[in-house]
């Protein structure tokens, strides 16, 4: 079962104050996120993921289209028992502690008494704030506060996570952690939606990716599929300065970096570049296949989408 | 569905408490007994109905300050702050939200106007060293006072759903002032003509009666108060409050939050 | 729009409506417990200082507040027949404490502070220092001599004092010539009719208060059938002495007189002649102040008939 169709959802706000010009956030979005798959929504900052993610909350009503979230339709009060959402650069009540925090979202979720406590500090553990969890969240820094944020999501053991940026403004130890955790969440059965401008974050962690562009969908796929192997080049790694002349006849493009070169050669000259480099009695470090990166797909769908209006995959 | 009215409700009573709130208290203390102080020593006569006079109007006045200043806030910015998000996307219907936030500061005010009534009786004893039978009618005004902050409150609530903080907190005070002045407003109505008559009246109608609950200086003077007058402000003062806050919920519900 | 809030607009959609007439239904309720309390209320403040303190420098809005309590209180009073007006003269004196150039109170202080119940509060004392203050505060103003002059006239009946007072109203710039005449009338032919209709004439003419215009009709009306009767009367007289006796009807005068129809009072109903000679109007009811022209033994109604329309 999907646990996200979405089903022509569109968002157009009016502007302007005596006469309303219509401003079209979304165009209407066709999208399915399958169960236990970490999906990435992608895209620029503008580009309608936010919006997106408050229509799937009922933050913001659609101009149009539905959706049906873990097989009931999205706006069913019994769905938000099954989802958590973590919004974009969270802020929550300065005056609670974090485990007041975790205590009243708790109460509002609907989980029992007896079950929160327990609840709370395995969740405070799990993102690692049992320390401050008596601190005032106005003494937080950004970092705490995503972390609370996390925190409050999956309080309730829900189906279904959809995070909103959820590594903004974290250091990399920060980002590592969510990463980690989006993961340990995957492993017990949940579905991760999140939406992010960050690609390597996307690469790393994503089954499938969306990719959004100023309302309107660019691309849709499993991120193995978008990045496979297109080029048919390789990357070959070896110790010292020297470039073999027989490397150079190969058609390598060669960077001396330090004590180390990198040369990039079509995949069919591999064998004949291990030979070399034997031959030479050169130090091989490593060979890679080289991969399209997802972020190369990303502007190129992106230029693809600006110089043909209005086309879709 | 009410433990989540409550849970909301309690929530926003911690707030105004962590919020220093109720420190207002301290400055009605002070006031009070300076007071009670400055006119036992120069016992002009009139103690007793300077104490209750002077006790109730800041009572009302305090406490039409927090629920304005408070009231204006409680949605507004919960949206400014995105704390909002977080909350309805948990099962928590809007109406609710709004029903929660109500009875929280209505709970502030509640308990508030209870410390404040144990200043002003415990002047009066200052001032007047006994206490009388009629004395009990204070606790009426305070009672009908009690009424007032119900209907600001929902008010406040009701601009706070759709206003910013500035217009909403401009808009309830305005309507407390005219609602003082409801008997007024009718009688001006009366002597309009034709069409104009039509919407004065309705306007008049429309306004908050604070002019009937506002007892302060028959209480000051022991004049009875009757009993349908009682039942009657009280039934007005919820529908009057029920309309407010169904009107709250009707915008809220439709409001994209950005 | 989907199930759960479409119920929740429903309802709160009905609970609005139910509540907002609920609140009206209400506060007509409350309006019939509170009537007594609120002019008490309004007056519990009876000191013109203290309200003056209280309204915190809005002082011209307060007095309309209060002027427009005064006419409400009036009128409302008027209407159901009540006779008594104790609290006229508190709110006149609170409405020009506040604004001392609210004119419309000073007339409606002279035409009923001054005269005595049921027509007014029967309170000319204090109708004379409300004048007297607010020619304090307004010196330039002749009409306030004029109402002054007026209830030392028509109540106190001091005619000299009015004569005085409408010389020293005359000395004011821009003084309507009247007041020059009036003080020369007060001093020579204080009592007669022809004062009083001058008086009067000029009270209806110069005030746009429909109450006060009001009164200032019936009054003329009253001089009129005054004066008729008074003419009448001296025909019927002539009569007997030319015939010896007492006409037969009021035709058989008129044809005597050769007047071509039978007089009739200014509501257009005819004179009557009674069987001892006196004239009398038809309908002793439908005038107010009437001092001639009555049935022997007529005793007025016990509640005034004051007519809102003109």
């Amino acid at each position: 079962m999907a646990a996200i169709e979405i089903l022509g959802l569109e968002k157009t706000y009016k502007v302007g104050f005596w006469r309303q010009r219509p401003k079209r956030a979304l165009q209407p979005l066709h999208l399915n996120v399958e169960e236990g798959e970490i999906f990435g929504f992608l895209g620029p900052n503008g580009a309608g993921k936010t919006t997106t993610l408050k229509m799937l909350m009922g933050l913001v009503f659609p101009t149009a289209g539905t959706a049906r979230i873990l097989g009931c339709e999205w706006t069913d009060p019994k769905v938000k028992a099954q989802i958590g959402f973590l919004p974009e650069q969270p802020y929550f009540y300065d005056y609670l502690t974090a485990h007041e925090l975790l205590d009243y979202y708790g109460q509002l979720s609907g989980v029992p008494g007896k079950n929160r406590k327990r609840r709370i500090e395995e969740v405070l553990q799990r993102v690692g704030l049992t320390d401050v969890k008596g601190v005032q969240l106005r003494k937080f820094s950004k970092g705490m506060l995503q972390r609370a944020g996390i925190a409050q999501a999956i309080l309730h053991d829900p189906k279904l996570l959809f995070f909103d940026e959820p590594m903004s403004g974290l250091d990399p130890l920060g980002r590592r952690e969510v990463r980690d955790l989006m993961e340990q969440l995957q492993c017990e059965g949940k579905t991760v939606f999140f939406s992010t401008h960050i690609l390597s974050d996307a690469e790393a962690l994503c089954d499938r990716v969306a990719i959004i562009h100023k309302g309107e969908l660019r691309g849709v796929g499993a991120v193995e599929d978008l990045t496979s192997t297109v080029q048919g080049k390789v990357e070959v790694i070896w110790q010292g300065t020297q470039v073999p002349a027989s490397m150079k006849a190969l058609g390598a493009e060669c960077h001396v970096t330090g004590d180390r070169v990198r040369a990039i050669l079509p995949e069919n000259r591999q064998d004949a570049a291990i030979d070399s480099l034997r031959r030479e009695r050169i130090r091989l470090i490593a060979i890679t296949p080289l991969r399209t990166s997802l972020e190369s797909y990303f502007v190129e769908k992106l230029q693809h989408s600006q110089t043909t209006a209005g086309s879709t995959l | 569905m009410s433990s989540r009215i409550v849970h909301i409700a309690s929530n926003t009573f911690r707030e105004a408490v962590r919020d220093r709130v109720l420190y207002n208290l301290i400055a009605f203390a002070v006031l009070l007994s300076g007071a009670a102080i400055f006119v036992g020593q120069i016992s002009i006569h009139i103690e007793r109905l300077v104490v209750i006079n002077l006790g109730l109007t800041a009572v009302s006045l305090f406490g039409i300050v927090i629920a304005i200043f408070v009231g204006i806030g409680l949605v507004s910015k919960e949206i400014e702050k995105r704390t909002l998000y977080t909350v309805l996307s948990r099962p928590v219907p809007r109406w609710e939200f709004i029903v929660g936030k109500f009875l929280g500061l209505a709970g502030t005010l509640v308990v508030n106007t209870f410390f404040m009534a144990i200043g002003v009786f415990g002047a009066l004893l200052y001032v007047a060293h006994t206490f009388s039978a009629p004395d009990a009618l204070i606790l009426v005004a305070l009672y009908f006072i009690i009424l007032e902050f119900l209907i600001i409150c929902s008010l406040a609530l009701l601009f706070s759903s759709f206003s910013s903080p500035l217009f909403s907190a401009v808009f309830a005070f305005s309507l407390f002032v005219i609602g003082s002045f409801a008997d007024d407003i009718r009688g001006f109505a009366s002597l309009t003509q034709g069409v104009t008559r039509w919407i004065a009246t309705a306007a008049a109608y429309l306004v908050p009666n604070f002019s009937a609950l506002n007892v302060i200086s028959a209480v000051a003077h022991q004049q009875p108060l009757s009993l349908q007058l009682v039942l009657q402000n009280t039934f007005y003062a919820l529908f009057y409050t029920t309309m407010a806050l169904s009107g709250a919920v009707l915008i809220f519900e439709r409001r994209n939050l950005k | 729009m989907t199930g759960p809030r479409r119920t929740t607009t429903i309802v709160a959609a009905g609970c609005l409506t139910i509540s907002m007439v609920a609140c009206i239904l209400l506060l007509r309720h409350i309006d019939e417990i509170r009537p007594p309390a609120i002019i008490d209320d309004a007056l519990y403040v009876s000191s013109p200082k203290m309200v003056k303190a209280a309204s915190l420098g809005f002082d011209g809005m307060m007095a309309c507040i209060y002027w427009t309590r005064t006419v409400q209180y009036f009128g409302e009073r008027h209407f159901n027949h009540e006779h008594t007006y104790n609290e006229l003269a508190p709110l006149l004196e609170i409405t020009t404490a506040l604004d001392p150039r609210l004119f419309p109170a000073y007339e409606f202080g002279t035409s009923f502070l001054a005269p005595a119940s049921p027509q007014g509060a029967g309170e000319p004392a204090r109708a004379i220092q409300l004048m007297e203050y607010g020619i304090r505060h307004n010196p330039d103003n002749w009409k306030l001599y004029y109402n002054l002059g007026f209830i030392y006239y028509t109540e106190i009946k001091d005619y000299e004092k009015a004569s005085q007072v409408f010389a020293q109203g005359a000395e004011v710039p821009n003084a309507n010539p009247l007041m020059k005449v009036l003080a020369a009338k007060m001093a020579g032919h204080a009592g007669d009719l022809a004062t009083a209709r001058l008086l009067w004439s000029s009270t209806y003419e110069s005030s746009r208060d429909t109450l006060v215009r009001q009164n200032a009709i019936e009054h003329l009306r009253a001089i009129q059938v005054e004066e008729d009767v008074t003419r009448l009367q001296s025909a019927v007289t002539r009569f007997g002495e030319r015939t010896g006796r007492l006409p037969a009807s009021m035709r058989e005068l008129a044809a005597a007189e050769r007047w071509p129809g039978i007089p009739v009072d200014p509501n257009g109903h005819p004179y009557m002649l009674t069987s001892r000679g006196l004239v009398v109007v038809e309908n002793p009811d439908d005038f107010n102040f009437l001092t001639k022209g009555l049935p022997p033994g007529y005793k007025p109604p016990p509640l005034p008939k004051f007519h809102m329309h003109t």
